[in-house]
């Protein structure tokens, strides 16, 4: 079985992101990017299957600028087995993504594919249900442990009154939460070994995707402030704060 | 034009953010019809009936709804969305979970997590964890939209709508779920509640954040924790307030032995009140708490508890 895991290349999770001056979106020039970290953990566990012997190949796959080629440098450091980068500088959102994702899932006949649950940048949460859907398979999304059995996956789900499991027929879609594991870091032998793995470039209108946005940002706003607080000397005072000034207890 | 919000309910009650949604809906501009589709879920339809603002519910029966299965729960939302101009559901796990789903099926965009509603297409939503808020429009037919609760209020329980049965569709058969592992709890729900407790690493072990409960139980709060409490080991994941956690906004946020990481803010500062006990008074939370106190929390914590 083929595992497709789709990365996207992000502004890291360590940069604190400022929003440009005329409110068209963040600042993201001299920043730095790396690989959106539930990604990272997709990659990981797509590994461990292979190497637990439940898969037989690892692709890694982004879509977007040149530049996404070192993101997936990144995974095929980590270990994935050949990369593939759909390039385009045009905007691309989920479902745009997720049509290019099904493209390229049924070019290569994967059975499984692992994504992040969500990107760190748009925080959509949207593109592995997308793509689960428009090639009807089902999803076990929010996954925090995985487990391949015969023609079905056993994945335990994080879900808001604790855990869930569900079990999926495959092919199938899988998206990870952050307790699924801890990735590995890339070796410099691995780093070394990777820029000589394979890694193909194709284009959208090769895949016949039409990849327009639907949504429009029309502006991009810093969040309201909080006004700064008092620090208090002692219990007493705190209890009489809340009841006398803030009366929320 | 016509909102339809798909509500998750327990088969008794609408809940999980379903109330809040409705509220998002009404400000679409149309009429808000709201869906319960479920097994033995004639409850939880009649308990939507009386959100304010609801024209009719839609109510379908079937084992296939039984544990909210997302493939067969966006195949039903399809089936129904010719009528509709928008597709609405709460940004909870079962929300986020089949509505982009149904936005693939129908080939529109989806508007993830919006906290404002700015006209009938326009919406606000949060990005960046929360560091910045994105004004986006949707240029699509039809609008699949999920609602962070903590951004409208919850629909109040005064209306009485009339509830109408609907046919099923086919179980797609593709998924089941095989168990729930539910925390119990006798405190209110972490995602709705008007006061919290929340503990993080300065409590330094799972016995020590026990003695938040005697603190929770004197304010009637929920108790939530940081992330750092959660990886540690201390209390459940789904204690998880945060980005990647539950996004709250209570009444009330008491944070204790919490730094305040970019991604725990995230989650919990548009809490109308918060207090943060720490030890280190360059401790983050300190910049976004109305209230600080620096000190222990093993003297603070049973002080306060005595005192309320």
């Amino acid at each position: 079985m083929k595992i497709l895991v789709p990365v996207k290349r992000v502004v890291d999770f360590n940069v604190k992101v400022r929003v440009k001056a005329d409110q068209t979106g963040v600042e993201l020039a001299n920043v730095k990017m790396s690989m959106n970290p539930f990604d990272e953990i997709a990659v990981e566990e797509a590994l461990k299957l292979k190497e637990g012997g439940k898969a037989t190949e690892v692709i890694a796959v982004s879509a977007g600028v040149a530049a996404c080629q070192e993101t997936l440098r990144t995974a095929l450091a980590m270990g994935a087995d050949r990369a593939i980068l759909v390039e385009t500088d045009a905007e691309l959102q989920p479902l745009a993504v997720a049509k290019l994702l099904k493209a390229v899932v049924q070019k290569e006949s994967a059975g499984l594919v692992i994504l992040g649950k969500q990107a760190i940048d748009d925080d959509a949460n949207q593109t592995g249900q997308m793509l689960a859907a428009l090639l009807d398979w089902p999803q076990a999304t929010f996954a925090s442990k995985v487990e391949i059995g015969e023609g079905a996956a056993t994945v335990t789900r994080e879900i808001d009154g604790g855990l869930e499991t569900v079990e999926v027929k495959l092919p199938a879609i899988i998206t990870t939460d952050l307790r699924l594991n801890t990735p590995r870091y890339a070796t410099l032998p691995n780093i070394m070994k990777a820029k000589k793995k394979p890694l193909d470039v194709v284009k959208p209108d090769a895949l016949g995707v039409d990849v327009a946005p639907r949504l429009k940002t029309l502006k991009v706003a810093e969040p309201g402030k909080r006004k700064a607080g008092v620090m208090v000397k002692d219990v007493g005072e705190l209890v009489d704060k809340l009841r006398n000034e803030a009366k929320v207890i | 034009m016509t909102a339809l919000v798909i509500a998750e309910h327990d088969n008794t009650h609408v809940r999980g953010g379903a109330a809040n949604a409705v509220t998002a809906a009404s400000k679409m501009g149309g009429d808000v019809h709201v869906l319960v589709a479920g097994q033995g879920a004639a409850a939880a339809a009649a308990d939507a009936a009386k959100l304010a603002g609801v024209a009719k519910v839609l109510h379908a029966e079937g084992a296939q709804y039984a544990g909210g299965l997302p493939e067969n729960i966006a195949a039903l939302v399809v089936s129904l969305a010719g009528g509709y101009s928008h597709i609405v559901t709460s940004a909870s796990a079962f929300g986020k979970n089949f509505m982009p789903r149904v936005a693939a099926l129908l080939d529109v965009a989806q508007v993830s997590e919006i906290t404002g509603v700015e006209s009938a297409d326009t919406f606000v939503r949060p990005i960046y964890a929360g560091n910045a808020f994105a004004t986006v429009q949707s240029m699509d037919k039809v609008k699949a939209v999920t609602v962070r609760a903590t951004g409208f209020e919850a629909a109040a329980a005064t209306g009485s709508a009339p509830v109408e049965s609907i046919a099923a569709g086919a179980d797609k058969a593709q998924s089941k779920v095989v168990s729930q592992e539910l925390t119990k709890s006798s405190r209110p729900e972490l995602a709705g509640a008007r006061r919290i407790v929340s503990g993080g690493r300065g409590l330094a072990s799972g016995e020590n954040f026990r003695m938040l409960d005697a603190l929770a139980d004197k304010l009637g709060a929920a108790i939530g924790a940081s992330r750092a409490a959660v990886d540690s080991g201390y209390c459940p994941n789904d204690y998880q307030v945060g980005q990647t956690g539950k996004i709250v906004a209570p009444e009330l946020y008491v944070a204790i032995g919490i730094s305040g990481a970019i991604q725990h803010l995230a989650g919990m500062k548009d809490s109308k009140v918060i207090v943060a006990i720490n030890k280190d008074p360059e401790a983050p939370i300190f910049q976004v708490a109305d209230y600080g106190l620096v000190g222990d929390l093993f003297q603070i914590v049973p002080e306060l508890t005595q005192k309320l």
